[in-house]
């Protein structure tokens, strides 16, 4: 089954968690990933420099109508909420949703209204139960979810959230996520060949 | 390179029953927005897609029906829920002094230039309720530039025009501003420029006295006048890329030469057909000047 988005999401201890997941992907990844990771309104730059230090994948903060390219790590900016469009991104300055701008539910029902079964939601360390109900929706389409084991999570919020409202997640301790995803993105490869014969 | 979406799946490929769905909802969708256009002639066809859909459903769960079809039947019958819809999908969430490291740098860079001009013309396009308005013209009261500046305020919602010409902003927001405005480079007591009345703040009058609200559709209208500054921030964000092309024009042929042009700190010119006419002046600040 081919994939077409990784949407990803997290708030507290966010920042090494994505170090890790994204730093164990190689550069030539080939899914999009778009990040929504909660702080605060100026602390965009420092995040990317953080995020890029770590992986061999290019991230960049999103400016609104970017493409979603392979290779690249797309970081919702603070204050807007972050929208997945076919190919592409936009953003909106809409009221937060719970307490939240960007919302990780907003990102992840954009993402699976748009890709359907071609999405991977995955949920990561989190204060706050953002991201549960986009997860169920995300699966609702179609698509498929991977949830950090709380176990192994900075702040277990987030991920026992999300795995309370989506019982059927697959639940992965950090170290095992890239692994995982990249072997998703293999099905993935080997399902456009098949297409392309 | 994008990455294409759904092909038809190549036969022994498992089927998926909604991939291989038409988009029903999305025909829907379009043609609700076509009805709108043809009845009312507010023209959102050409609007962000997943943006809109999110704002037709809310309206759709608010007045408690279910689907798309109904949503239709109830706005094209009845203007008073256009007009709701209308609210909609004008998102009109703003502030005074947003992204203050942009005020800071429109005094830095654009001032010097505005000073070299007897006269100033400023648009706001897509000014919401006013919060940018007044903010704009604090600044060039400050900096001794008001009295000869004449500013257009324009939205294509004339109940957020309304609001924006009372001048009365919600007094609990007013930490956020003062905190805002010193943060952007202001001058005096943020306070001394409103006084709480009327359950609100209360802006000093004398800040729109050279300012005209007025309606104006960037999608179907035309340029108005020249200019020397056009501000629009986070209005294009709600376009598709075509139509910010489209209005892009419009800007480009509002402007006088060595014009300033500003967008929303999250805006490019990238990939439009007017980008090699300006020039970045101070990035990131989203500030444009016109220079052929
Ligand atoms: C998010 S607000 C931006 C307010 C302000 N410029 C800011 O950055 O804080 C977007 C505004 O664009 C207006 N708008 C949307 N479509 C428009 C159109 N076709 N013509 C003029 N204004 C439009 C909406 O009514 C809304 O007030």
């Amino acid at each position: 089954m081919p994939y077409s988005i990784v949407a990803m999401g997290t708030s507290w201890g966010g920042l090494s968690a994505m170090m890790k997941l994204l730093g164990g992907l190689p550069a030539d990844f080939p899914i999009p990933i778009v990040v929504v990771q909660h702080r605060s309104k100026d602390s965009d730059r420092l995040l990317v420099q953080l995020l890029q230090d770590a992986t061999p994948l290019h991230v960049c903060e999103v400016e609104d109508k970017d493409l979603l390219l392979a290779g690249s790590v797309h970081v919702a900016p603070a204050n807007y909420h972050l929208l997945v469009e076919q190919g592409y991104l936009s953003l909106t300055t809409e009221e937060p949703v719970r307490y939240s701008r960007p919302s990780i539910d907003v990102m992840f029902s954009s993402a699976a209204d748009t890709y359907r079964s071609e999405t991977i939601g995955v949920v990561l360390t989190g204060a706050n139960e953002d991201g549960s109900s986009g997860l169920a929706y995300i699966v609702k389409r179609g698509g498929r979810a991977l949830i950090q084991d709380p176990k192994t999570a900075e702040i277990p919020i987030m991920p026992d959230a999300a795995v309370k409202a989506v019982p059927t997640a697959e639940v992965l301790p950090l170290d095992q996520l890239a692994p995982r995803l990249l072997e998703l993105s293999r099905g993935a490869a080997k399902a456009d060949r098949r297409t392309a014969v | 390179m994008a990455v294409p979406i759904t092909e038809a799946p190549a036969t022994g490929a498992e089927p998926d029953p909604l991939a291989l769905k038409p988009d029903l909802e999305r025909i829907e969708i379009e043609l609700l927005l076509e009805g709108i256009f043809r009845h009312y002639g507010f023209d959102f066809r050409a609007y962000a897609y997943a943006s809109i859909r999110r704002r037709l459903w809310k309206r759709i769960d608010e007045e408690g029906l279910t689907s798309m079809s109904a949503l239709q039947q109830r706005v094209l019958h009845e203007p008073a829920m256009m007009e709701k819809l209308l609210l909609d999908l004008s998102i009109n969430v703003t502030a005074m002094f947003r992204d203050p490291s942009f005020y800071v740098t429109f005094r830095e860079h654009v001032v010097p230039l505005l000073r070299t001009y007897p006269f100033i013309r400023i648009w706001h396009a897509g000014c919401s309720t006013g919060e940018e308005v007044y903010s704009m013209a604090m600044l060039l009261r400050e900096e001794g530039l008001y009295d000869r500046s004449r500013i257009y305020a324009t939205d294509i919602n004339e109940v957020v025009l309304q609001r924006a010409k009372a001048g009365i902003f919600p007094l609990d927001r007013m930490q956020e501003y003062t905190d805002n405005y010193m943060r952007a480079g202001g001058k005096r007591s943020f306070s001394e420029y409103y006084t709480a009345k009327y359950g609100g703040a209360l802006f000093d009058h004398s800040l729109t006295k050279n300012v005209v609200f007025s309606q104006h559709n960037l999608v179907t209208d035309r340029s108005f006048s020249e200019f020397n500054v056009v501000l629009c921030r986070n209005v294009l964000i709600y376009f598709d890329k075509t139509l910010q092309s489209k209005v892009h024009s419009l800007f480009y042929d509002s402007l006088a030469m060595f014009g300033v042009l500003v967008l929303g700190s999250k805006e490019t010119l990238r990939f439009m057909s007017h980008e090699e006419c300006y020039q970045q002046i101070a990035p990131p600040e989203k500030i444009f000047r016109k220079v052929r």
